[in-house]
């Protein structure tokens, strides 16, 4: 029990590190973009005494590292700051899109994450049979299809010819919730979609992989039935990879929803990065980026402590 | 086809301008000696609007850095919303004439150069304000001074004195005689917002006296009105509320008309509008205004300083290809000058530019310049389709004798370090209501965005002298000349007009005549159409 408990802080202690890093490398790769805020809030309408003025009011002309100081001081007391384009909490910017990539996240998930390992596990157990190619070929067709096309697909059926979902995802924070299920429907099949394949071949690799092992034959000549042998003692072991390939997938559900955000005008995180990136909203986009990675450590800890409580050999080490 | 459709649009325009008025005089008890006084609020259609109901807009543009602050507005959505929650001076009306909004009348005197406007009495803000001359004067102020970041700066600066005489009467003096002044202060800009005790506006807090106020807004991805019961004229309108919903990719933007989850959007896809056109459900409309495509060539640089070489690189295009591939000919074809169908004195008599490759030689050769190599700079950043045009324009080109090299810049960053830095590339214009706006915004010497660095001391003078000259035929006898100085030697080519091209589902009604100045009926779409079930 200890030993977790030191994995754990060390690990929180690296993820720090992590962040910090990532919040310098994110703050140099929007340094480095060609133009700033004000010319880009401007566009084609700027003129060199209106871009000065604006400069001026955001604070632009202060020298980098200074503005990078100042910024990371804010975030260590919580304070992300306001937004340079329209100038309203950060905070208060990002808290309900943050809650509608959750929410859209955790639909996708609920329903990918038990079809994909119990297709997985199915598809071990009747290895080579139809079934198992027929879900091979569907699974990695859906993942082999760009994330739009899928949508696009999903669009035309369920909302053009059958009418029975919504092909605009507009959801604001006093939709009941049935409505947003309904709403938020079509965007986490395509999610659900995109992201299966993954999983559920992880599983049934990993699986199949202890299928080979001695003890799986002892178990065999015991005369335990097959089904008995897959969840009872090939399941357990082959927890460590699938964790930590759902882990992956579930980051990627938070982080990499962009396209599927636009093509269901769903109001989520993708959609304010790309934004603030266009207009040079800096402090909006180490926010962003501070979030996504934050989700990677969280969710990666996650997996690897799951992975070692699920193993008793990695639990107890000599 | 293009021109049939057009030439029915603008027979209408026509024939209805008139109507409108007269409707218009008579309902108000305006007397035919006010003829610049004219409601356009709204159109009068065959068939009677209905009241109430809920409108939802998709528009193409909105972002989450968007902000209520009418000097900040720079896209369709946020002008569209700035038309619907507050009113203006004055107001172009569908058919493209100048009416009254919060100004009754106004005159000018003093060579244009001084302005008496007599305000609107009885106008409510919607936080229960009356409206009075200060409001307009603080509203003004808020785009001026050196800290300023309007988009409107340029218009407010030209003014050095606001005056208020009494509650209703503005005296404004401007640096230079101006007779557009009143057209200019239709822009979106200038809206007139409450004045606090200190002379100055809360700008961001989207309060205004329009007719409908702000219910909720969610930048880039919706904002909410309904109608404000204590407007001046809320009889005009019809809708109850109506929202905008961003919607930035504009398959979606098709696929929510489709299915009725929006009632209108904007921007359609001019490669798929053939199969739009075929749902029963849906109506595109579809109007010919300003907008243009430019492809300015700096004339501080070589060998753009010839003007020969200009000309020739102007004769080099063939203009209805381009319609033709570029915009499946949804639009027109422009003559290298920013006038357009949408202005009041566009000179339909200088003899449009052919694509002309023999004389584009002939001109070279006179240049000295024969086997001109250039380089092209573009980017779908300017507009949808100009890195196809670019190649088009090679083709074009090479059958001249010229050598096209097409050099693609990133979208990122297109205007500022490509757009009036490289001495060749792509531009889009909005198209200004005005000649003397179009004139002075890009090709006035002194311009800021005179993106060709063109001076031409005959046109500047021109320009000075036709702004502020108060007799009709005179003023578009200048702008006659203006047009073809500015085709002949100018610096820019304009080689295509764009339509405004929306749609709507068959539960909407909209009056006959849609205003050609901006996208969604003069961004007045919900306020000056109806849901019809």
């Amino acid at each position: 029990m200890m030993s977790i408990l030191r994995l754990i802080f060390q690990r929180l202690g690296l993820g720090v590190l992590v962040l910090f890093a990532v919040s310098l490398i994110i703050f140099l790769g929007v340094e480095l973009l060609p133009g700033d805020l004000c010319q880009a809030i401007q566009g084609q309408s700027a003129t060199e005494s209106t871009v000065a003025a604006c400069r001026k009011d955001l604070g632009l002309d202060q020298p980098a590292p200074t503005r990078y100081i100042n910024w990371l001081k804010g975030i260590s007391q919580g304070d992300f700051g306001t937004s340079l384009a329209n100038g309203r909490e950060i905070s208060e910017l990002i808290g309900v899109r943050l809650s509608n990539t959750f929410f859209l996240a955790m639909v996708a998930a609920v329903i990918a994450v038990p079809l994909s390992l119990a297709l997985g596990i199915l598809a071990a157990l009747y290895r080579n049979s139809w079934f198992d190619r027929s879900v091979n070929v569907l699974t990695l067709s859906s993942i082999s299809f760009p994330e739009f096309f899928v949508a696009y697909i999903l669009i035309l059926v369920f909302s053009v010819k059958l009418g029975w979902f919504p092909s605009l995802s507009d959801v604001s924070p006093d939709t009941p919730l049935l409505e947003r299920l309904h709403k938020v429907f079509l965007p986490a099949l395509t999610l659900t979609l995109v992201v299966m394949a993954h999983m559920m071949r992880m599983t049934r690799a990993a699986i199949i992989n202890l299928m080979a092992s001695p003890y799986i034959e002892m178990a065999k000549f015991k005369g335990l039935s097959r089904s008995h042998i897959i969840l009872h003692h090939a399941l357990p072991n082959a927890w460590a990879p699938i964790v930590n390939v759902v882990a992956l997938n579930l980051a990627y559900l938070i982080v990499g929803v962009v396209i599927v955000e636009v093509v269901f005008v769903y109001p989520g995180l993708g959609q304010l990065i790309v934004d603030s990136v266009q207009k040079r909203d800096i402090p909006v986009v180490q926010a962003c980026s501070i979030i996504f990675a934050a989700t990677y450590v969280v969710l990666n800890l996650i997996a690897d402590i799951l992975s070692i409580a699920t193993n008793p050999r990695l639990l107890h080490p000599r | 086809m293009t021109d049939l459709k057009q030439l029915d649009l603008d027979l209408r325009a026509g024939r209805l301008s008139r109507r409108d008025f007269l409707k218009a005089a008579a309902l108000f008890g305006l007397s035919a000696a006010a003829p610049s006084v004219l409601l356009g609020t709204p159109a009068y259609a065959a068939s009677e609007p209905k009241k109430g109901g809920h409108l939802k807009i998709g528009t193409g543009h909105g972002s989450t850095t968007d902000s209520l602050d009418p000097a900040t507005y720079e896209n369709n959505c946020m002008q569209s919303v700035g038309k619907t929650i507050h009113n203006y001076l004055t107001q172009v009306a569908a058919n493209g004439q100048l009416g009254s909004e919060l100004a009754e009348t106004w005159e000018a005197a003093d060579g244009a150069k001084k302005w008496t406007f007599k305000l609107r009495q009885g106008v409510e803000f919607h936080n229960g304000q009356k409206m009075t001359a200060k409001d307009v004067i603080a509203s003004y102020k808020h785009h001026s001074g050196a800290d300023s970041k309007s988009g409107a700066k340029v218009i407010v600066d030209a003014i050095t004195d606001m005056q208020a005489d009494g509650d209703y009467t503005l005296v404004i003096t401007l640096k230079e005689g101006n007779a557009d002044l009143p057209y200019q202060l239709s822009d979106y800009h200038l809206a007139v917002m409450p004045a606090n005790a200190d002379g100055k506006v809360d700008a961001k807090a989207g309060v205004g006296c329009g007719y409908y106020k702000l219910k909720n807004f969610e930048p880039g991805v919706k904002t909410s009105v309904e109608k404000f019961p204590n407007h001046w004229n809320a009889g005009a309108v019809h809708l109850d509320s109506a929202e905008f919903i961003t919607i930035a990719d504009v398959t979606a933007r098709v696929n929510a008309l489709t299915t009725g989850e929006i009632d209108a959007a904007d921007r359609m896809d001019v490669k798929t509008l053939h199969l739009l056109a075929r749902n029963k459900n849906v109506r595109v409309i579809e109007t010919s205004g300003n907008a243009h495509y430019s492809m300015p060539m700096r004339c501080d640089t070589d060998p753009y300083k010839n003007p020969d070489v200009r000309l020739a690189l102007k004769y080099a295009v063939d203009r209805n290809a381009m319609l033709e591939t570029v915009l499946r000919g949804h639009g027109y074809i422009g003559n290298d000058h920013p006038i357009g169908r949408a202005n009041r004195y566009l000179d339909k008599n200088l003899a449009q530019r052919a694509y002309d490759p023999d004389k584009a030689k002939s001109l070279l050769k006179k240049a000295g310049a024969e086997g001109l190599k250039v380089q092209l700079s573009t980017s779908d950043a300017a507009f949808a389709g100009a890195v196809d045009a670019a190649v088009l324009y090679k083709e074009h080109a090479a059958k001249a004798g010229i050598n096209v090299e097409i050099i693609r810049e990133p979208s990122d960053g297109y205007w500022s370090n490509v757009w009036m830095k490289k001495p060749f590339c792509f531009c889009y214009w909005g198209g200004r209501p005005t000649e003397d706006w179009a004139f002075s915004t890009a090709y006035a010497a002194d311009a800021e965005w005179n993106d060709t660095v063109w001076k031409n001391e005959k046109f500047n003078k021109l320009l000075v002298e036709a702004r502020a000259e108060l007799d009709e035929a005179k003023r578009a006898a200048m702008y006659a000349e203006m047009q073809m100085i500015l085709s002949d030697d100018g610096g820019t080519i304009i080689p295509i007009f764009n339509n405004y091209i929306g749609a709507v589902t068959d539960k909407v009604g909209t009056p006959e005549v849609i205003a050609n100045d901006w996208d969604l009926d003069g961004q007045r779409a919900v306020l000056r159409w109806w849901k019809t079930a």
